[in-house]
């Protein structure tokens, strides 16, 4: 998709639903906008059936805002809770077999890249915990083994919460959930510093407590991943609905656990990743408003 | 080559209707169509099209988005060659302007989803549905499921080979059939009344 093909055919304006007609007049496609000016314009997501309070889902609210050019992107989701949301996005996405997700986006990419040798089209994978480092780790390792040039992203709810509340490696130790009533015996797997070691040129851990550094986060990865190589996001958001917390304190909880240092704010941008956003005169802007 | 018996006819059929193609119907070659899964000359099946569109007491549009979005050259031509036909024939648009499958639940009276397609012929008691600007794998899963659940007659006016699962189908359908499709429409409607509203009557289809 591009900015162009987005115009309804004259004479079907009357009929186009209302949601269309405002993402055509009010939408982000080719402005550059981010976190700061949600409220300003149609965003790229609907009403969605998501759980109130879902950390997730206002994660993804605030990844959305921040992709750099949504009209030229395509997410690869898997499955989970977000794949129930991304029906509602007017973004190209393809949900891909549960744990297949940076093979499926690899193909993606570099098909784009053939299709459209003087374009750039971001290809972001965003999926669960579950479908990160568990089910599809191999994958997604793999990917960034072979240096691939897309975007993960990691939905950090520290269950599987679609299914009903199993253990996963992002689970912090101790956590007694739905289906993992004995207490979890392992810690939360530091797959931030594997991603690091494995080729990836940004790294970063961030939460939707924080939408502004969420914001640059989201658009830093991508930049680096359109030239440099692979980057890597890790979006704490845990699970009210799991961990039988009421939903208005879900932004409260990953406030306390970082400030009890459990969770992190980190950042890790390789020397040529740096070079390569220092040079950006687009970056420099957004640092600036910042 | 092999003339199926089944006849694609409105339903409801059952919860799963098989595939037309399954039980035998082939598409149409270049310069004919097909009726109720029987292959017709082209100028029958616009004379079908347009005696059950002037008989309908609510016959809708559903474009697709091919022909809702203005995506390339000629595409802005074909839109307005579908309302011209939509005016004579007095029917409205209830557009489909992607595929999601929304949840939880789209509003039918703006929209129709091909993945429920029935909540809005339900909700809007459509007689009679034609797909315009569908791409082929969704229309084909939304005629299905149409066949499947509502007793909704179905045309599908494709630009490409055409669509076994709807009751009629035009293939190769570019401005200038639409045209030729609007002006059977208009002769028939100059015609006057009676209007059947029962079976075409097309020469070999029946
Ligand atoms: C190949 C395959 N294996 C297993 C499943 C079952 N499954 C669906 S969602 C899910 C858990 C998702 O957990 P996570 O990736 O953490 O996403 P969340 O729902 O927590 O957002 C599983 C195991 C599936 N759909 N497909
Ligand atoms: S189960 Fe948890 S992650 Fe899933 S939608 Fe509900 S709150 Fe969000
Ligand atoms: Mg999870």
């Amino acid at each position: 998709m591009s900015k162009g093909l987005f115009r309804i055919s004259p004479g079907f304006e009357d009929v186009m639903p209302a949601e269309y007609k405002e993402l055509v007049t009010n939408g982000p496609y080719g402005r550059d906008l981010g976190v700061k000016d949600l409220g300003t314009f149609k965003e790229l997501i609907e009403e969605h059936p998501l759980c109130a309070g879902c950390a997730e889902a206002l994660a993804l609210r605030l990844i959305l805002a921040s992709l750099p050019s949504p009209e030229d992107t395509v997410i690869v989701g898997s499955t989970g809770c977000s794949s129930l949301l991304f029906t509602q996005v007017a973004v190209q996405n393809i949900h891909s077999l549960f744990g297949n997700q940076n093979a499926v986006a690899t193909g993606l990419k570099r098909a784009l890249r053939l299709r459209f040798p003087d374009k750039v089209k971001d290809v972001v994978v965003i999926a669960g915990d579950g479908a990160t480092v568990d089910i599809g780790l191999d994958m997604v390792m793999q990917s960034w083994f072979r240096r691939e040039l897309i975007t993960t992203i990691m939905l950090d709810n520290e269950v599987y919460a679609n299914t009903g509340g199993q253990e996963s490696g992002m689970s912090p130790q101790g956590a007694v959930l739905y289906m993992a009533p004995l207490g979890k015996k392992f810690p939360k797997v530091n797959l931030p510093e594997i991603a690091r070691e494995a080729g990836c040129a940004y790294v970063a851990t961030i939460s939707p407590a924080l939408p502004r550094r969420l914001g640059k986060v989201v658009r830093r990865a991508i930049l680096v991943a359109r030239e440099i190589g692979p980057s890597y996001v890790q979006v704490f958001c845990p699970c009210p609905t799991n961990f039988k917390w009421p939903s208005a304190q879900v932004l409260q909880k990953i406030r306390d656990r970082q400030k009890e240092g459990i969770f992190k704010v980190r950042e890790y941008v390789s020397p040529e990743a740096e070079a390569y956003l220092a040079g950006l005169e687009v970056e420099r802007q957004h640092d600036e408003q910042e | 080559m092999a003339v199926s018996e089944y006849q694609v006819r409105p339903g409801p059929e059952g919860y799963l209707p098989p595939a037309a193609a399954s039980m035998g119907v082939e598409l149409p070659e270049r310069g004919a169509a097909l009726v109720e899964g029987r292959v017709v000359p082209e100028d029958d099946a616009f004379q079908a099209i347009a005696e059950k569109l002037l008989a309908a007491r609510n016959p809708v549009f559903f474009p697709g988005p091919a022909v809702l979005w203005a995506w390339k050259d000629g595409v802005a031509e074909k839109a307005r060659a579908v309302l011209r036909l939509m005016e004579v024939v007095g029917a409205r648009a209830i557009p489909m302007p992607d595929y999601r499958p929304k949840y939880p639940m789209i509003n039918p009276a703006v929209e129709i989803n091909p993945n429920h397609p029935n909540l809005t012929i339900w909700h809007n008691r459509i007689d009679v549905g034609v797909f315009v600007g569908v791409h082929c794998h969704y229309a084909n899963v939304a005629l299905k499921i149409i066949r499947g659940g509502t007793d909704c007659y179905t045309i599908a006016l494709c630009g490409e080979v055409g669509h076994e699962d709807a009751m009629i189908t035009l293939r190769d359908v570019d401005v200038k059939k639409l045209e030729r499709l609007t002006e059977a429409a208009r002769a028939l409607a100059a015609a006057g009344p009676p209007r059947t509203g029962v079976m075409p009557r097309v020469g070999t289809a029946v």
